[in-house]
């Protein structure tokens, strides 16, 4: 009942508050996702709920109506804020946008752990918990190259990326790939302006399997060539699959990818997919509601992962075909770690 | 008798053309381009698809004007064209259905999950979902024509409602094309492609796939439903003026609701062919599908205002955005400039609409 005091006028509410959430330890965390819908925010959810029950934490869940809907998000930072909660996990859909309510939380005295998506600037949250998505394409990227071995000169890569707006998340997996293909990133922030002749040319997919195969098309019909496909996510790939399929080329095409959904996982299996770099959002959520009740008994604020201004919550590649010099977990193993 | 009966003829001839060309001449050419169009409303979206593709051959040279491009274009406006048929219905009665997209999904997933959670045979459970489509859409029907509750509040709400329904009811689990294909090929039959003038390798040419013979067949038979029954007339005289329609004897009610149903009807056949087109069942996919058919509609100068326009315009509406969609992506252009371009037909559509209703008044 100490946390009163932080508030001043919002004390009548946060008193309200606390006296349902009573049964625990008077501890609150919010978590604020993009959707209640998508697979990876369900499973983020589970997460956190089950880190949240051991740690007799009472656990608030908020989420936008659809990707894209930042005033519902502020609208839930300021219930967080008035519900004396200690510190809200944020996946968010606006990532510059939504400062403000951050920084309003933080002087209210919530910590603010953004997960999954780093804010734009990164150090507007106390702390990021992410999956290093760079590194996430690096592996895709390595994996291609070395399974192509000397072909690799000659790729023709269709790049399928997130949106038109380039959200940092999509840049990062795009760049990634490009660098561990080996292949010159110009400005490392920007998709699309790589010069390299073997890139047949960059579309987007919104991240799903209609985008995903449209944008598959598109690039076809400018170069019916294309051998390498580097897609968003698992959704997108099973869409440019289709689209291959289609014309009879499926075969003839390596796909990879990023996420590490159950449904991207059987797809590696089937050969859909070559290799995918999985990421773990219930390790993230888990980790968040441990993060929040450390500053909720002493203050303890989380510390960055050495060398990087965030907590990398790991990554791994997955195929059943590894190759020589990336490291890679094989897709039993990825069944075992997938989500959705 | 005969020649009696010529002779007949031969004065009301000689008689006619001098009072019609006097009238027609004091019209001048303008005016009979507005009669015309008033008439054939379908023909500006027709000239605009048209030059667009011509424009696009002229710019892009085989690599647009090809077979394979030309026909990818029908393939990727599949989904969007079968909706804009029903959008077009139910804009046709004055009233606006945002819930097309939403119908969609769900008629989808029930197809889907019917199959895989319940194990139901395949035929039954693409019946399901076409039942369930033509429910929802006559739910809207009766909501608006018995309950008088305005189309776009009721269809508003019926968005929601669906599309929260289909999340719930799918948990937004994705079933995956090579399941289906498994064991549940039926549900990818829209999807099923065939070639015409392909090389020896099976690659280029023309490829079309059912699921755009579906969405020619529906536009051609609805253009013969609404030109030639009597259904046809009276869903325009319903949208043109409810009451008018009502006094000569139309059954107003009966209508509406007839066509929000078929709109649903439509729709789940739009939720079947989004299954072939994307090889797996996704609750995630078609969520612009109401917008998306909406522009459509009014690029393809049907009336917002309801009783004018042909149904046909809503497949070259589709067809437009499609072509422009494709043309400037290969010529490399930002995918925004595909939006704006969008935006000034929607606009530009609308007015030519204004102008051309000044003939009536």
């Amino acid at each position: 009942m100490k946390k009163l005091l932080i508030g001043t006028t919002l004390a009548a509410i946060t008193a309200a508050g606390s006296a349902v959430a009573g049964s625990h330890s008077g501890i609150t965390a919010c978590l604020i996702t993009k959707t209640d819908t998508n697979p990876f925010f369900v499973k983020m959810r589970e997460g956190a709920e089950a880190a949240a029950a051991e740690a007799g934490i009472t656990l608030r869940s908020y989420a936008g109506k659809v990707d894209g809907d930042h005033e519902t998000q502020v609208a839930a930072i300021e219930t967080c804020i008035a519900d004396g909660a200690s510190g809200i996990l944020l996946t968010a859909s606006d990532t510059s946008s939504i400062v403000g309510a951050v920084t309003q939380a933080r002087d209210a005295g919530l910590l603010v752990i953004a997960l999954d998506t780093p804010l734009d600037p990164i150090d507007s949250a106390d702390a990021t918990f992410a999956t290093d998505n760079f590194l996430a394409g690096e592996l895709i990227g390595r994996w291609a190259a070395a399974k192509l071995g000397d072909d690799a000169a000659n790729a023709r890569i269709a790049m399928l990326d997130l949106a038109v707006s380039q959200p940092t998340v999509g840049v990062l997996r795009d760049q990634g790939f490009l660098q561990g293909f080996g292949i010159d990133l110009a400005d490392p922030n920007v998709n699309g302006d790589e010069d390299d002749p073997r890139i047949v040319g960059n579309d987007v997919t919104q991240g799903n399997e209609e985008g995903g195969r449209r944008a598959m098309e598109n690039l076809l019909a400018i170069d019916p060539s294309i051998n390498v496909v580097y897609t968003i996510n698992e959704p997108a790939a099973a869409g440019a699959y289709e689209a291959l399929k289609s014309i009879g080329q499926e075969s003839d095409v390596l796909i990879v990818s990023v996420d590490g959904g159950c449904p991207g996982i059987q797809n590696i299996a089937d050969g859909v997919i070559g290799a995918t770099a999985q990421q773990y959002p219930l390790r993230m959520a888990a980790l968040g509601i441990q993060a929040i009740a450390a500053y909720a008994a002493d203050g303890t604020l989380p510390e960055n992962t050495p060398g990087k201004d965030f907590f990398d919550t790991g990554v791994a590649l997955v195929t059943d075909q590894p190759v020589e010099g990336v490291e890679s977990i094989s897709v039993a193993e990825g069944t075992d770690l997938c989500w959705g | 008798m005969s020649g009696n009966a010529d002779d007949f003829e031969d004065v009301v001839n000689s008689a006619k053309p001098e009072t019609v060309a006097a009238f027609e001449e004091r019209k001048g050419f303008i005016a009979r381009l507005q009669h015309t169009l008033h008439v054939y409303p379908a023909l500006v979206p027709l000239f605009v698809l048209l030059a667009s593709i011509l424009l696009f051959g002229a710019l892009l040279g085989s690599k647009f004007f090809s077979p394979f491009a030309l026909t990818l274009i029908l393939q990727q406006v599949q989904i969007v064209g079968i909706v804009a048929a029903a959008q077009s219905l139910v804009i046709l009665t004055a009233g606006i259905d945002l819930s097309v997209g939403a119908i969609a999904v769900l008629s989808s997933v029930i197809m889907g999950q019917f199959t895989f959670r319940y194990g139901l045979p395949v035929e039954i459970a693409v019946l399901c979902g076409l039942a369930v489509g033509t429910a929802i859409g006559a739910v809207n029907g009766w909501l608006i024509a018995a309950m008088k509750l305005p189309p776009f509040i009721v269809t508003l709400g019926m968005w929601q409602i669906v599309l929260a329904a289909n999340f719930l009811y799918s948990k937004n689990a994705t079933i995956r094309s090579q399941d289906i294909q498994a064991e549940a090929p039926l549900l990818q039959l829209l999807g099923s492609t065939f070639k015409v003038g392909a090389n020896a390798d099976g690659r280029g040419g023309a490829t079309f796939t059912i699921g755009v013979i579906v969405m020619i067949v529906i536009f051609a038979f609805l253009a013969y439903v609404m030109r030639h029954t009597a259904w046809g007339r009276h869903v325009y005289a319903v949208g043109d003026d409810p009451e008018a329609a009502q006094l000569s004897g139309v059954n107003v009610r009966g209508i509406l609701i007839s066509v929000y149903a078929v709109a649903g009807f439509i729709c789940a056949i739009a939720g079947w062919a989004l299954i072939g087109r994307i090889g797996s069942v996704s609750p995630t996919s078609g969520q612009l599908l109401n917008i998306e058919s909406i522009t459509a509609v009014v690029i393809g100068g049907i009336s917002l205002f309801g009783g004018r326009g042909s149904i046909m315009g809503a497949l070259f509406g589709a067809l437009i955005v499609g072509v422009f969609t494709l043309g400037l992506r290969l010529s490399g252009a930002d995918a925004q400039w595909t939006f704006l371009l969008i935006g000034t037909l929607i606009i530009g559509a609308v007015a030519v609409d204004q102008w051309i209703r000044k003939v009536s008044a």
